[in-house]
């Protein structure tokens, strides 16, 4: 295979030498700007090298995100790493891979197709051994421009790509080792920082005798208008200074929260930008439709709640700056911090360490820029932040509530037509940088705060922020999306795992059921008869036979099964999901069968990981999850506010993966969760004879969908 | 005394608490315990969480700050052999007890049943919740190396994994069982 088509990782890092090195006898240095937050991904890109490359796993030196020396690819997110950081390293190594052939056929005058690489180690018929990629590398130069000509291997031919290597950072972490939070160099400080609780709030008052009463021990403070840190030799003397802090500080002005901020209503009261996008269909073929069928669907405000809290260390000695982060944007923060601590960015590094697993836009950042704000004043020690617990919920980027309302109509053939997604959400999207916002949490805390730019929504062709998974995947005759994006909220939405595609595949696959259900036809039949993309068809049809859906007269009342169905941004993976669960008190999940189709798979556990793990994130948004606001702020501070599935929660989760070798590999660790949800609610729908048309599908809101009947 | 703090950067470095009160606060205690087996002495104040005395004090980075409040169990250790959250115990507390961490679980460097068995199963992703859900599954393996799947779930429900690995740890944990019973066999 070849491919014109450079991935956007290679037209911003175009030369070989970027990626690819042979420095060190018997190691290839492989660079990488995509990161490992928890997905696996470094695994999965060894195999892409140690393929294309013929070299064996254990000869790659993977160093990803370290901006003196990796590639420049942005953020690790939105399910693009395979896509897009797998593809750049599979063209780049096919290149590589290729001019030292050309080289070794060249000196040792035999044919280039003669030649075979094993274990980085040339040879052409059995002849001229003892070359390998370290002697004829001084006769390779390798900081020439990528061509993305070089033949890539065939999915056939395949010896490391498609098996299930092991984790490489697995024994590491089963030793209690390998993440930032673990990083403790001598002499290093430790800092907490007291963060606004709502915008611009200011700090009135602090009464510092009674917040030193309060800590055992000496602890420092650096203070900028309202920005106040605490620093001192040993931890749980901060721990205490940021405890007591929060409790003693008086705070004024600012932008508090309405106390009914996000609800359904009040989303559709806010100024809104408008977006209508005609994406299907004509006038004509809806003549002779029948009435419009409308139903409102509604999420609240979720947080990501990794386990722990964020870190960031930091430290300046003889006018560089070195900041240590689990963020996913390791070349934008570097950027950023420079420019907002007013440094040359040449003289800034930032180092990727892993951290506790990001599921989107988390405080990794505010926690590597407060360290490094820290740092540069402090000039020498090593600086460590952690976030509180409750900070973790308060302060960090929340991902926005959304109301989704749906019209359809069926036409005579009892397919819907006319279909009309209509959309109320703040925007998806507000990493570091975006919308020229530095988007770093303390920054607006500091004597030199910014005022924010207006805020945009990442668009639809860009797969979209609440719009993602929008418009429906079936064959309708006519569908609007209207879009409202709300710009003035004063929160820092921004991603979590699928943005808007969560939501929008729950109401999207919750009304399709409805619509079958109006039309006396199967959930699984009514679906296949819109489908025409064969790929769809199969995903939707294997999940109803894994989980014997049209052969469950078993199930006991109360019990039900649900089917919901997505291929994530219109463009990636497809994924079918059926959730067998029984209404009590609660919902109780019994059983969930999962099947995808990511086309060319790398690494087939990797994909069934991040499938179950997707899964049950998915499933815990949809049963469990509300971010809780009070007194202007968001009240959710603690684990007991925002309960989360526990191991006795999970279900058995079986998965079947399609695997077509000859579709390019793509993401899969946000595809399962806008269908989980679906199926989900569509039990739910099924058991009770009820739909909940507002998530989470708690008890609350299963007793006000019943008696709102 | 109290300090009016002004606009622009001010740093208000170690002003040294006087009162009595802040002197009793400040006193340490010469606390042992056994920990991984070895016998170990720290001078602390006894209202210390034990987590910080662990991670700050002797360098043992594996067992995590989670939340501070025994909600999530990621700074999950054993005490005599039982799981308890150490983010807010207080090291006065442990005295003279048997402490094991996620450092102790490995013995003589060979990898623990459990560490090979996670492994097997591939049962983890970011890692963050691992050793305090190693320290549960091992206090739960020492009373019954016969553990059903909803036994393991109710010993493992303290712990919160965000990554979504449940299943896979459940496995391990009855893998490592079986691995177990055999090597006593």
């Amino acid at each position: 295979m070849s491919n014109n088509d450079l991935s956007p990782s290679l037209i911003k890092n175009p030369l070989i030498s970027q990626w690819v090195s042979f420095e060190t006898p018997g190691s290839v240095r492989v660079g990488s700007g995509k990161v490992e937050i928890g997905q696996g991904i470094l695994t999965a890109f060894l195999q892409i090298a140690a393929e294309e490359l013929d070299v064996n796993v254990d000869q790659i030196q993977l160093v990803s995100g370290h901006t003196a020396i990796s590639p420049d690819e942005g953020t690790t997110s939105g399910s693009y790493s395979i896509s897009v950081g797998g593809a750049a390293l599979r063209l780049v190594c096919a290149e590589t891979r290729e001019l030292f052939v050309s080289k070794f056929a060249e000196i040792n005058g035999c044919a280039i197709e003669d030649v075979i690489v094993e274990g980085g180690k040339f040879s052409s018929r059995g002849r001229f051994a003892g070359e390998d990629y370290w002697t004829l590398s001084p006769l390779v130069a390798l900081d020439r421009k990528v061509t993305g000509m070089a033949l890539t291997k065939r999915p056939s031919s395949y010896r490391v790509v498609g098996r299930s290597l092991p984790r490489t950072d697995l024994q590491e972490k089963l030793a209690g080792k390998g993440l930032i939070h673990d990083l403790a160099p001598q002499g290093c400080k430790h800092a907490r920082v007291l963060h606004q609780p709502w915008w611009d709030a200011q700090l009135a008052d602090l009464d510092e005798a009674r917040l030193r009463k309060a800590v055992a021990g000496a602890f420092d403070i650096i203070r900028d208008v309202n920005f106040v840190a605490f620093v001192a030799d040993t931890e749980f003397v901060v721990v205490q200074a940021l405890q007591a802090a929060r409790s003693l500080a008086v705070w004024h002005g600012g932008r508090q929260l309405a106390p009914d901020i996000g609800q359904s209503d009040w989303l559709k009261a806010q100024h809104q930008e408008e977006t209508v996008t005609d994406t299907a269909g004509s006038e004509a073929a809806c003549s002779g439709a029948g009435d419009a069928i409308k139903m409102v669907f509604y999420r609240p405000f979720l947080t990501y709640a990794s386990i722990g809290p964020s870190c960031g260390l930091a430290q300046f000695t003889e006018g560089r700056l070195t900041v240590w982060s689990h963020t996913q944007s390791p070349m934008p923060l570097r950027n950023w911090v420079a420019d907002l601590l007013d440094l040359d960015r040449s003289t800034v590094t930032v180092v990727h360490v892993p951290g506790a697993g990001a599921y989107g836009h988390n405080t990794a950042d505010d926690a590597a820029f407060e360290a490094a704000l820290i740092a540069v004043r402090l000039k020498g020690p090593v600086v460590k932040v952690i976030w509180s617990r409750e900070d973790e919920f308060t302060c960090a980027p929340l991902s926005a509530a959304m109301r989704v309302e749906l019209t359809a109509t069926l036409n005579g053939d009892g397919r819907p037509s006319d279909w009309t997604t209509e959309i109320w959400s703040p925007p998806h999207a507000q990493r570091p940088g975006m919308n020229g916002n530095a988007n770093l949490l303390s920054h607006y805390a500091l004597s030199s705060a910014p005022k924010r730019n207006p805020v945009k929504d990442t668009p639809l062709q860009a797969a979209g922020g609440a719009t993602r998974n929008a418009i429906p995947i079936y064959d309708f005759y006519k569908h609007r999306l209207v879009h409202h994006m709300l710009p003035d909220i004063p929160l820092r939405t921004s991603s979590l795992r699928s943005l808007g595609a969560w939501f929008n595949v729950y109401a999207i696959e919750s009304f399709v059921d409805e619509l079958a259900g109006r039309a006396g036809v199967d959930p699984v039949d009514f679906r296949l008869s819109m489908l025409s993309d064969p790929r769809a068809k199969a995903v939707v049809a294997r999940v109803a036979e894994l989980s014997r859906w049209f052969d469950r007269h078993d199930l006991p009342s109360g019990s039900a099964l649900g089917l919901g169905f997505a291929r994530y941004k219109y463009k990636a993976a497809y994924c079918a999901v059926v959730t067998e669960l029984e209404l009590d008190q609660d919902v109780r999940l019994k059983h969930i069968w999962c099947v995808a189709d990511p086309g060319l798979v790398i690494n087939p556990d990797g994909v069934r990981n991040q499938l179950e793990g997707g899964i049950i994130q998915g499933a815990s948004f949809t049963l469990r999850e509300k971010i809780k606001f009070d007194r202007g702020k968001v009240a959710t501070e603690h684990w007991d506010d925002y309960p989360v599935l526990r191991f006795s929660d999970i279900p058995e989760i079986e998965i079947d993966i399609i695997s077509s070798a000859n579709d390019p590999a793509v993401g899969v660790g946000e595809v399962a969760l806008g269908p989980v949800a679906a199926s989900i609610s569509n039990a739910v729908a099924r058991a009770l004879g009820v739909r909940v048309n507002t998530a989470p599908i708690n008890r609350d809101n299963i007793l006000f969908a019943v008696n709102s009947q | 005394m109290r300090r009016a703090f002004t606009r622009g950067f001010e740093d208000f470095i170690n002003v040294p608490e006087k009162s009595e009160q802040a002197a009793v606060r400040h006193m340490k205690k010469h606390i042992e315990f056994l920990l991984n087996g070895s016998r170990v002495a720290v001078d602390a104040d006894a209202r210390i969480p034990l987590l910080y005395v662990l991670r700050d004090q002797l360098g043992l980075t594996g067992t995590r700050f989670g939340c501070g409040t025994e909600r999530c169990g990621a700074c999950m250790v054993l005490v005599e052999g039982k799981p308890e959250y150490s983010c807010a115990r207080e090291v006065g507390s442990v005295a003279g007890k048997a402490i094991r961490t996620i450092e102790g679980l490995s013995g003589n460097g060979a990898p623990h049943p459990l560490q090979d068995a996670f492994v097997e199963e591939q049962a983890g992703q970011c890692g963050y919740c691992l050793p305090g859900i190693l320290m549960s599954s091992l206090a739960l393996l020492e009373k019954n190396l016969s553990p059903k799947r909803d036994e393991i779930q109710r010993a493992l429900d303290p712990h919160l994994c965000r990554c979504g690995v449940h299943n896979r740890v459940v496995r391990a944990v009855q893998k490592a069982a079986t691995a177990m019973r055999a090597a006593r066999e």
